[in-house]
């Protein structure tokens, strides 16, 4: 049995150590919103966090993890940065397809608790190894400057509902 | 809102509304020669309706395919496109929610059940298909309509229960208020009545100064779930008792399953089975990861087929031999002969084979018992799955129940049933619901690419430089004969292969444009390729358009105005773009700006890029500005996303992409080596929106059937290099024997060094 502590809470898991937590994370606990997109770590869409660092869980061995925390998609509105980077994504209608957004969204979580001012260079940085076939680059990188600076930038999208 | 400022629209009308604005050749016009002579989507019941209502729970008021109200609860809508990120379930809730009178927040959304009566897509045949740009030029109409047609009849129950006059009844928000005595009632109190009354033969629709929804950037209907990882797509999908599936399919296209040696795989700890196809083999695991080393585990014998000996160069050398023997259909013929004197131009393109690459590999969950079979997947195409899931398990099409799902891309792929049925031929060999789920490996090796191109293209400019005569000939396998057989001409002609390529937006009264057909090897399927047969032919024409304005020595911009229809739609988007990228003021060394421009899909698109393009030959995208007019817009942020992200997913391509075949087999396996484009490479990209009367035209394929000619025309401004086949060879762009040997002598990161 390995324990796993994700999202706040611990896991018993009877998996094989060498399990990518990504398969663990979907196949076995049920945690679908991290995805399976390349399987070698070139697409990004299976990042998850690890001790508050993004990581591939595609390329992740379960043994490897000890006690440290994992946080996925699914709670990652509970820490500031990232609530930050989904209101602006929620702003700013980032998602297409959505498909790798969890990963772009745990990518830019993680940016922002580290450079809480980024660069474009730094988004750059950040951000290269997180593929979107759809093509919502230019979003992407409007959204971390608008979680970033509070401001809003391009195009804000209207929740019906809530119009004057 | 008086009666003058409203557009009465009735039952018999709407089958006459024309449907599109497409030019000379519209590809997903097939209304002709396939599937019922109309398509069934109607805002109005139907006969199926009535077992769609049954399924449903037979809720109180269900007056047609889309709309459902219970007595307490949010409006329900059930989509008759499916959601792969283009925004159609926004677009469709905003045409539904407009005229039904029911805020965004106040609805659920429902994926719709397969049935080509109900959902079928007049400009694609019938078939309840989403694909071809065609969703909203073909909902915008019967949506409306069936939002109308459902608000008419609960503001009547309303109105009998108070006995008032119905004229004097507003809506908003789903509540119904009669306006004289201030009484409310809403949409859930009077669903049962209102789902007893007749229903209207004539309806009003809003005029467009009275819309509330359509023409606002409202937010997606999908955003929030998709943002928390809790959207769930096909893969997604956990049914009880489900085991998963890892699948080989022969590398060689067409090859054969030989022997299997299973034992090492079987030891393997979470391995449940070993499964076989003519073609495949699969084994079955307790989770991905057991399954994908048990896969690793097999010793497998694949058996040679006929295209043991195919690679790319066979696959070019035969098609630009068919281009040269023909025989050629004529879609559009010249109308004088070829003047003999003046300034001759020719050229020759080569345009890739691609592959589709959704970020969600293909994946589809089946369980087959007797007599029945349960599919979960995201199809583009629900029906064709249905049919298939019933042939290939023996039993009638309703034994076979579907499940959409949300499709973690399309681009094309997902309207293809090809992975839906293995994943059926092997769930049936098993007791258990199996998920087939195939590696990204499998998903580009086995992709159905978009069709390898062979163009020869040539112009004779008169004394003003314009063409007096053009001549182009196009060779390529048909995707439209094989996926809709019925929708070719009558003389054979595909009218997806010469869309944009015979309805030009130019002034020219003299071109011929020809199509000759030359079928692929059995294996090597073709596919649609989002943007279809105009990204292929955007990029001979706006290349070489390009050419001539070189030759004749003008500007690319002036010289396109100058053949161009002064007011025209197509000149409007093409002076934007060039505005709005400041064309003509000065840039420095080896940085370039190209233009393209065309009207695919009933749209009229024109993007403007700007390169730089370094001494190494690494092409960096600086900015990109695109220009568009769709005609009425119903969400001006999707229009725009759609116009940003298929514009990068056609850059994407050109830049990087091309499926090459080897010993009969695609060589590309994943993103090392079949490359994305990545935000860092990504550039700015810019969308200038037309205001529009007009019907809307297409927009989820418009940006990436223009992208490819922009980029090219970029690379020639600022090196003087004409790309004629793509991708873009960094190779090809080096500015001196000086600049390679410097890049070679750093040994390493060619690309990190320019």
């Amino acid at each position: 049995m390995t324990v796993l502590r994700i999202n706040g809470e611990d896991h018993d898991v009877d998996v094989p150590p060498d399990m990518p937590l990504l398969w663990v994370l979907r196949d076995v606990i049920g945690l679908t919103g991290t995805k399976f997109g390349c399987g070698i770590a070139q697409c990004g869409a299976c990042t998850v966090h690890l001790a508050g660092k993004p990581v591939r869980s595609c390329q992740l061995p379960v043994s490897v993890i000890g006690g440290n925390e994992i946080t996925t998609i699914e709670a990652i509105g509970g820490t500031p940065e990232g609530k930050r980077v989904q209101d602006a994504w929620l702003a700013l209608d980032v998602v297409q397809c959505g498909y790798c957004q969890s990963g772009q969204i745990m990518s830019a979580a993680a940016l922002l608790a580290q450079t809480p001012q980024p660069t474009d260079a730094d988004i750059d940085a950040a951000m290269s190894g997180n593929i979107c076939r759809c093509g919502t680059y230019v979003r992407i990188r409007e959204g971390i400057h608008q979680a970033a600076s509070g401001r809003p930038l391009g195009l804000q999208v209207i929740v019906d509902g809530e119009r004057p | 809102m008086s009666a003058r400022d409203r557009e009465p629209v009735d039952a018999g009308r709407r089958a006459a509304l024309k449907l599109t604005g497409g030019g000379l050749a519209v590809a997903f016009l097939w209304s002709a020669g396939m599937g019922p002579a109309l398509a069934n989507m109607s805002a109005r019941r139907q006969a199926s309706d009535a077992s769609a209502a049954a399924a449903d729970g037979n809720p109180p008021f269900a007056p047609n395919a889309f709309v459902r109200i219970d007595g307490s609860g949010p409006v329900r809508l059930v989509m008759p496109s499916v959601e792969m990120g283009q925004a159609i379930y926004t677009g469709i809730c905003m045409m539904l929610a407009e005229e039904l009178g029911v805020g965004l927040d106040q609805i659920s959304i429902e994926h719709s059940p397969p049935s080509d009566e109900l959902y079928g897509v007049v400009l694609l045949g019938g078939i309840q298909a989403t694909g071809g740009s065609t969703s909203t030029r073909s909902q915008w109409q019967v949506l409306r309509e069936a939002g109308a047609v459902a608000r008419e009849m609960l503001v009547r129950a309303a109105s009998l229960r108070w006995k008032v006059e119905a004229g004097d009844c507003t809506v908003a928000r789903g509540v119904i208020t009669h306006t004289p005595s201030g009484r409310t009632l809403p949409f859930g109190a009077v669903a049962e009545a209102a789902g007893k009354l007749s229903q209207p033969e004539k309806v009003t629709l809003k005029a467009r100064a009275d819309y509330t929804l359509i023409g606002k950037p409202i937010r997606r209907v999908d955003s929030p779930d998709k943002v928390n990882g809790s959207t769930q797509f096909g893969i997604d999908v956990r049914v009880p008792g489900m085991k998963v599936a890892v699948v080989r399919t022969s590398p060689e296209l067409a090859g054969r399953l030989g022997d299997v040696d299973e034992r090492k795989a079987r030891a393997i700890p979470g391995v449940v089975d070993v499964i076989r196809l003519d073609d495949a083999v699969a084994v079955v695991g307790e989770h991905y990861w057991a399954a994908s080393q048990g896969l690793l585990a097999l010793d497998i014998t694949w058996l040679h087929g006929v295209n043991e000996n195919l690679d790319n160069a066979s696959l070019l050398r035969d098609l630009r031999a068919k281009s040269a023997s023909g025989p050629a259909l004529v879609a559009r013929k010249a109308t004088r002969d070829t003047p003999a004197a003046g300034t001759r131009v020719e050229s020759e393109f080569v345009s890739p084979m691609l592959a589709h690459a959704p970020m969600e590999p293909l994946n589809a969950t089946v369980h087959v018992t007797p007599g029945k079979c349960e599919i979960w997947t995201g199809s583009q195409v629900p029906t064709r799955c249905v049919a298939e899931a019933a042939r290939i398990c023996g039993i009638p099409a309703d034994g076979v129940t579907f499940h959409n799902q949300y499709l973690g891309g399309g681009f094309g792929r997902r309207l293809e049933t090809d992975q839906v049925e293995q994943a059926v031929a092997f769930a049936k060999q098993v007791a258990y619901p199996l998920k087939v789920i195939w590696s990204r490996e499998e998903d580009i090796r086995h992709d159905r690419v978009r069709p390898l191109y062979f163009d020869r293209i040539a112009a004779t400019l008169g004394a003003d430089g314009k063409p007096a005569a053009w001549h182009h000939r196009i060779t390529s396998g048909t995707v439209l004969g094989r996926w809709a057989p019925g929708a070719m001409g009558k003389d054979g002609m595909d009218s997806d292969a010469i869309e944009s390529a015979a309805d030009l937006p130019y002034d020219l009264d003299n071109a011929q444009v020809e199509w000759v057909r030359h079928d692929m090897p059995p294996g090597l399927v073709v596919g649609w390729w989002r943007g279809v047969g105009p990204t292929h032919n955007l990029f001979v024409v706006e290349s070489f358009v390009d050419e001539l304005a070189h030759a004749a020595g003008k500007d690319p911009v002036a010289y396109r105005q100058s053949i161009m229809k002064p007011g025209s739609r197509p000149r409007r988007v093409l002076d934007l773009a060039a505005e709005h990228i400041q064309w003509g003021t000065p840039l420095p060394p080896r940085v370039g700006r190209g233009i393209a421009v065309g009207s695919p899909f009933g749209s009229h698109v024109c993007l403007a890029v700007e390169v730089e393009v370094t001494p190494q030959g690494v092409v960096r995208l600086r900015r990109a500005v695109a220009a568009i007019d769709n005609g009425i817009t119903i969400n001006p942020s999707s229009v725009k996303a759609q116009i940003e992200g298929g514009v990068l997913f056609g850059l994407s391509a050109a830049m990087f992409s091309g499926i090459t075949i080897e010993h009969g087999a695609i060589q590309q396996s994943n993103f090392h080596d079949y490359r994305i484009l990545r935000i860092n490479e990504a550039p700015a990209v810019e969308v200038h929106m037309v205001d529009s009367d007009e019907a809307p035209g297409g927009i989820g394929e418009v940006g990436t059937a223009i992208a490819a000619p922009a980029l090219a025309n970029a690379i020639f401004a600022a090196t003087g290099i004409r790309l004629r086949e793509l991708p873009v060879t960094r190779t090809s762009l080096v500015a001196s024997k000086e600049a390679e040997d410097k890049v070679v002598s750093t040994g390493s990161g060619v690309e990190d060094l320019a």
